[in-house]
């Protein structure tokens, strides 16, 4: 989220498209309730289905899902031919008017460059061009024909409220009263927010959606105010902390880059990563990249990264492709190419898609670790449950460790909400049996593997042996250490460099932020966002003062939030070009004459000038970007793709399957199945009653919800013949299940480009394990295709048919 | 916002009501305290329900109840009717309003309406199984039940569920014991966008204005609040956006009033007096005046016409 | 500093909502009643308490904790109730359907317990020590990196890749144990190191 929960109570219209707020975050949706009661804001729900969101919603629009691009593309083209457009935000604030370089252009559904053999782009005309000066040449008239505003409007130019109509099945009118809706929040004093979640992003162009909303909102000149901005609902409790740390194939901490083997060196890798500001005076704060990354390879091997080693930059590993995510990573194992894995409290059996793939690659590992304190399918895939996982355990030769570990009550330490706030909580109940913290079994883990290199030698043990591990007692590190290590700390005295007989930082203290951190090996910070979360003022993300000056819901001194308790991102767009704010009633940070002040954590050098600094302090351009250059793989504008498996043709391209560069592995490119054979649109998603699957394990939770089902509209119910409550199949190319069904007036048939289409509505928290009753999930149906940016499997648009079953036995 | 309801304290404290607030005992005569209570009430906004269940669960957790595990029907209601362990549910109910064609999805929280005249106390035959506390709260005393069902029977609201196990009746207390150290309803505290909230009657009727004012403004003309007087109005009220039709909220009665039978019942005892008679004699005594649903029917205000005039047999005993 | 228990409330300063409207006005006096018959004893008294965080989804509520035995004071702590904090500014008290039954998921039967191997070919699992456990994948987990890292590619760049092991991390643990998590991952060179946000 750019904004927080709190804020969302100082919007004027909330857009609920991608997610379905009340359902997975209630307690979340209340500020929903609160903007509808402060500021009579209204509630606009897009989905496939009437959700229970929908319910409480001002205007319901249904959507046939994976048409989320063209939808909001129609509502660009909308606001711009009917001049709703924040001029004075869009002309500063926004690249519009940089002049893209010739020979940029889109035909058929396609932008220059593709390599149909590669599924890739070439992107190199997909950027600025670049001045005499070293900067990049912009055209504040507007005039320039290949300026990025004349490029959008010409893109966004056929998504008319037909095409919407016909790709969408949107009704013209619906469409229409809504896009009326959204474009009056193009005035300085309305807001809108978008509150999305993985009804964006779970498709093979996933992150387009999402850019296609930021675009609108930056168009609507909504980002970086109180009560608008982007707002991703994260699902799991620390999922944003997780990406934060990095946890992924490719990231280091506070989202640096994993080196890959065409950076050999330190410096080659730095020499990509030098973010010169593209325009005059413009911060480019990455150009502090390199005090990040030193100070991050200081906490993971302390001494032992030296200047001499690069500062061990050896010791991580090269990619030699873009990421092993977790397709490539079950691609691999299908091929068995991988031997162990690890599950720490992660359900993949049932969270990746195209289940018998999973099993199948499940029983090629050598071993398998599950770390968690449920007893998951995961960690019981080899074992037979009937109909609920039909395998022969003699046949599956997967050894199986399975680790009880503590859970939430029992541990102490920090989660980031999707707020990114920093709360720290404190264990209430001892550990059942024999569980034990995920922090003390990664312990072991290091341990004994750095015992075994000292005492056997080995393969490249230096960064294991050398690991900085100065714990207390190094068998379990205490939350606090480890926070502390998170935070940064000086490693060794640096002198005031106006007066050399003091120190600028002390060895052993905390850091202050990171902008205290060097790049010469002086500090240490194992996640630089974070800095500040634990500094010599105390554990910061443990403060509950409530007190909040003039109800504006930012709560600076609750809890702590990164970047440096910084509650709304680009908060300086929240006052005009003069740092005056564009919403008196709305103020949240303006230009004293001197230095920035107001309600929140300038986003912005405290006194750098409003029309001079630009508040997009990340990008090297200083503003946002409508036209994203060559930073996605997908294109620098969204264009509507169908998913992979969809019951009508891409209008716009009808060449073109799916996203044209998004990743397909080759057997699985024979496993899509098409609308002849499979001729309803399914989609997946949670119930309000169930977390995952985690809840089915919670008795309370199993009696809410005990059984799995799907969803049908009444109209396909009578043409299959298909009773309420009855039992039905629904099968894809690549499996099968049974399910209870639900038919409802809240799903209809949707007619796009003349055909009727229906829709499949399959919830996702049943398995074998648990309280509930036994049932499946919808990734026994799912394709095994990501999204072309970051590989998030589409499963919210598959193809699937469906036959009512004489029922089940009780 | 409503103000939120305070965490719990863990300091023993002692209730601040108890049996002599009593204001009604079911099958006995109680002299009233000399001052009442304020009067304490539940609000329902419809209309700001998500049909979450957070009621549900909350109620379940605090209560300590184990509810089955139930199946599918090819609805989201579970379980599928109040039980003995499930005080409250969440009723949904498809609407297509005729009006705009528009789809709306009805979500009621169903459960105890605490009536201020309520039917099930007074059609209990067991001396003090059924009591009314002047704030309001009608609640069970499980040790006075004799499982008798009669409650169900004078119920307009179709609401006590008698369990197979130990044959005493169950329905929502309001959380006494929570209300009792100055706490509000588990549910009320749960409720994510404060659908439910919690407070002096007069408050609640306060805060429904704002929320129906609202409403009228987003087009609900018929928004209203839903204190039914046949009952002498209740402490747990709707706020719903068509209160000119309750019935299309899962059958909300739309005027509910205690049965006929029961008020003659109520005259009954109170001629035989239950001292004389006592409880298992009063059963067989009433059983043959409750046979029909709790709902009031056109047979039986005959019956009750005729009992009237004819009195039953026990009458003498 | 104790800041767990610190109560520094909304109620006090939340200038919003009805004039009058608190539950003290329930207060009816000073009376102190016998309790009634019907009337549950207050089940939280003398429970201690814990601040905490709802395990499932991002909005991050505020949750308290009661515990019969206090882990503060080196107890064993029995959880007999857990119910949203009305300190907290996002949930202000109120919990989900999930949230409200926290204590079931705590207190599941499908918790688990001890360590447990399941052999190649099995149908069951055998319970073992951590000791066996760890020692087991410790040993694993060196012999296939030993095998398999890939040292150096054929232009002869240094790449400490391993890529024959994976690791999917948690995404209900703390920052600190993803820290932990992340130094022992990373410190081996695997690279197929993934995490729930990609799904």
């Amino acid at each position: 989220m750019t904004n927080s929960w709190t804020d969302i109570k100082n919007t004027d219209l909330v857009v609920v498209m991608g997610g379905n707020a009340a359902e997975a975050h209630p307690c979340g949706f209340k500020w929903v309730t609160e903007a509808k009661a402060n500021r009579g804001a209204k509630l606009i729900v897009v989905d496939p289905r009437f959700t229970r969101t929908a319910s409480v919603a001002d205007y319901y629009a249904p959507i046939r899902q994976g048409t989320d691009i063209a939808f909001l593309l129609g509502v660009i083209n909308y606001c711009i031919r009917n001049d709703k457009v924040q001029w004075e935000y869009v002309k500063n604030f926004t690249n519009a008017a940089f002049v893209v370089k010739e020979g940029f252009g889109w035909q058929d559904g396609l932008f220059t460059g593709y390599d149909e053999q590669k599924r890739d782009y070439n992107r190199s005309t997909w950027d600025y061009e670049i001045g005499p000066d070293g900067f990049a040449v912009v055209d504040e008239t507007l005039q320039n024909p290949r300026c990025v505003w004349n490029l959008l409007k010409s893109h966004v130019s056929l998504y008319t409220p037909e095409l919407v109509e016909r790709i969408c099945g949107t009704p013209k009118d619906k469409f229409l009263t809504i896009a009326r809706m959204i474009s009056e929040c193009s005035s300085p004093v309305k807001t809108m927010t978008s509150m999305y979640a993985l009804g964006w992003t779970q498709h093979s162009k996933g992150s387009q959606n999402i850019r296609s909303m930021a675009m609108l909102q930056l168009i609507l000149g909504n980002i970086g105010v109180r009560g608008g901005g982007m707002n991703a609902l994260r699902g799991h409790s620390n999922i944003q902390g997780l990406t934060d740390i990095g946890l992924m194939s490719n990231l280091i901490p506070g989202y640096l880059t994993i080196p890959t083997e065409r950076e050999p060196s330190f410096d080659a890798y730095m020499s990509t990563r030098g973010f010169k500001p593209l325009r005059p005076n413009q911060m480019s704060y990455w150009q502090n990249y390199r005090k990040f990354f030193v100070s991050f390879q200081k906490a993971m091997w302390g001494d032992a990264a030296t200047p001499e080693n690069s500062f061990a930059y050896d010791w991580l590993p090269k990619l030699d492709v873009p990421a092993y995510d977790v397709l490539r990573a079950f691609e691999l194992m299908h091929q068995g190419k991988m031997n162990g894995y690890f599950c720490q409290g992660f359900n993949p059996l049932l969270s990746f898609p195209n289940r018998k793939k999973i099993t199948s690659a499940l029983s090629k590992l050598k071993f398998l670790v599950v770390m968690d304190p449920l007893q998951t399918e995961t960690a019981r895939f080899w074992e037979n449950h009937g109909a609920n996982n039909d395998v022969d355990p003699s046949k599956i030769q997967t050894e199986v460790i399975e680790l009880p570990t503590t859970c939430f009550a029992e541990d102490e330490g920090s989660l980031t909400n999707s707020g990114r706030w920093l709360q720290w909580h404190w264990p209430g109940g001892s550990p059942p049996g024999e569980a034990k913290t995920d922090a003390w079994i990664m312990a072991q883990i290091h341990l004994r593997l750095k015992e075994l290199y000292r005492k056997e030698g080995g393969k490249v043990p230096e960064p294991i042996v050398n690991l900085d591990w100065r714990y207390k007692d190094p068998h379990e590190p205490t939350a606090e250490e480890l926070a502390k290590e998170l935070n940064g700390y000086v490693v060794s005295d640096v002198p005031d460099p106006s007066d050399p007989t003091k120190t600028l930082l002390t060895k052993g203290k905390q850091v202050v932020s990171f902008a205290a951190l060097r790049d010469d090996g002086s500090t240490a910070c194992g996640c630089w966002i974070y800095s500040g979360c634990f500094n010599e003022a105390g554990n910061n993300m443990a403060r509950r003062d409530t007190s909040d000056p003039d109800d504006t819901g930012a709560y600076l001194k609750w809890s702590w939030s990164w970047p440096v308790n910084r509650r709304i991102l680009y908060n300086r767009a929240s006052s005009d070009l003069q740092g005056k704010p564009w919403d008196e009633s709305r103020k949240l940070l303006w230009w004293d004459g001197a230095k920035w002040t107001g309600y929140d954590v300038p986003d912005i050098a405290p006194t750098a000038k409003p029309d001079t600094v630009m508040p997009f302090i990340m990008n090297p351009e200083g503003t946002s970007r409508l036209f994203t250059r060559a930073m996605m793989r997908d294109g620098p504008f969204p264009s509507h793709y169908e998913p992979f498996e969809s019951p009508v043709v891409n209008v716009v391209a009808p060449k073109v399957r799916g996203n044209p560069v998004a990743r397909v592995f080759r057997n699985d490119f024979e496993q899509f199945g098409d609308a002849k054979e499979f001729p309803y649109a399914a989609t997946s998603y949670r119930l309000t009653e169930h977390f995952h699957f985690w809840t089915k394990h919670a008795h309370a939770n199993a009696v809410l919800q005990p059984e799995f089902f799907v969803e049908i509209s009444e109209e396909l119910a009578k043409e299959k013949g298909i009773e309420k409550g009855g039992t039905v199949r629904v099968w894809s190319k690549r499996g099968s299940v049974t399910a209870k069904a639900v038919v409802t007036k809240r799903i209809k048939p949707l007619t796009c480009d003349g055909k009727t289409v229906h829709i499949v509505g399959i919830p996702l928290h049943w398995g074998f394990t648990g309280a509930a009753r036994k049932g499946f999930g919808p990734n026994s149906l799912t394709p095994f295709v990501g999204d072309a940016n970051i590989e998030t499997p589409e499963y919210k648009a598959f193809l699937v048919d469906i036959e009512p079953v004489a029922g089940p036995v009780a | 916002m409503f103000p939120p309801l305070p965490n719990p304290t863990t300091a023993p404290t002692p209730p601040r009501f108890g049996d002599q607030d009593l204001i009604r005992r079911s099958a006995s005569t109680v002299t009233p305290p000399a001052k009442r209570q304020t009067e304490v009430a539940k609000l329902i906004d419809v209309s700001k329900c998500i049909g979450c269940k957070a009621c549900q669960s909350a109620c379940l957790q605090w209560n300590d109840m184990v509810e089955e595990v139930g199946v599918n029907v090819g609805v989201y209601d579970n379980p599928h009717d109040l039980t003995p362990a499930s005080f409250t549910l969440m009723r949904f109910t498809e609407w297509e309003n005729p009006e705009t064609k528009n789809l709306e999805w009805l979500i009621r929280k169903d459960g105890c309406m605490h009536c201020e005249d309520p039917g099930c106390l007074k059609a209990c035959p067991a001396p003090g199984a059924i009591v009314q506390y002047s704030n309001g709260i009608v609640d069970f005393v499980h040790d006075n039940c004799i499982g008798c069902g009669y409650c169900v029977k004078g119920c307009p609201f179709d609401i006590p569920r008698i369990s197979k196990v130990d044959n005493k009746a169950y329905k929502c207390t309001l959380c006494s014991d929570r209300v009792a150290v100055g706490q509000g309803p588990a549910c009320a505290k749960a409720c994510p966008t404060q659908a439910i909230v919690f407070g002096t009657k007069d408050d609640m009727k306060q805060w429904a204005d704002g929320r129906i004012k609202d409403l009228k403004s987003r087009g609900f003309k018929n928004a209203g609040l839903y204190d039914p007087p046949g009952v002498g109005g209740t402490h747990v009220m709707y706020v719903l956006h068509h209160a000119d039709k309750p019935e299309i909220y899962a059958g909300l009665p739309n005027n509910p009033r205690i049965s006929p039978l029961v008020e003659i019942w109520k005259g009954v005892a109170k001629y035989a007096g239950f001292a004389a008679i006592g409880a298992m004699a009063a059963v067989t005594v009433v059983h043959g005046i409750f046979s029909g649903a709790s709902r009031v029917s056109p047979h039986d205000e005959e019956k009750a016409k005729e009992m009237a005039e004819k009195p039953p047999a026990g009458e003498n005993a | 500093m104790n800041m767990e228990l610190s109560r520094r409330g909304f109620l006090a300063g939340a200038g919003a909502g009805l004039a009058g409207t608190t539950l003290g006005a329930f207060g009816f006096g000073d009376v102190e009643a016998a309790h009634a018959a019907a009337i549950r004893p207050f089940k939280l008294a003398n429970t201690a308490e814990a601040r905490n965080t709802c395990t499932y989804c991002s909005v991050a509520c505020g949750i308290i904790i009661y515990s019969k035995g206090d882990l503060k004071k080196g107890e064993k702590a029995e959880i007999v109730n857990i119910e949203g904090d009305a300190d907290h500014p996002t949930n202000r008290g109120t919990l989900c359907p999930k949230g409200a039954a926290l204590r079931d998921v705590v207190h599941a039967k499908t918790r688990t317990l001890h360590p447990q191997i399941r052999k190649a070919g099995s149908d069951k699992f055998e319970r073992v020590s951590w000791d066996q456990a760890l020692d087991r994948i410790a040993r694993l987990m060196k012999d296939d990196r030993d095998q398999n890292i890939v040292l150096k590619n054929n232009d002869g760049v240094t790449v400490n890749r391993w890529t024959t092991t994976g690791f999917l991390a948690a995404s209900a643990t703390t920052n600190e144990t993803a820290w932990a998590t992340y130094k022992v991952v990373r410190s081996t060179g695997m690279v197929a190191f993934d995490n729930q946000a990609r799904v």
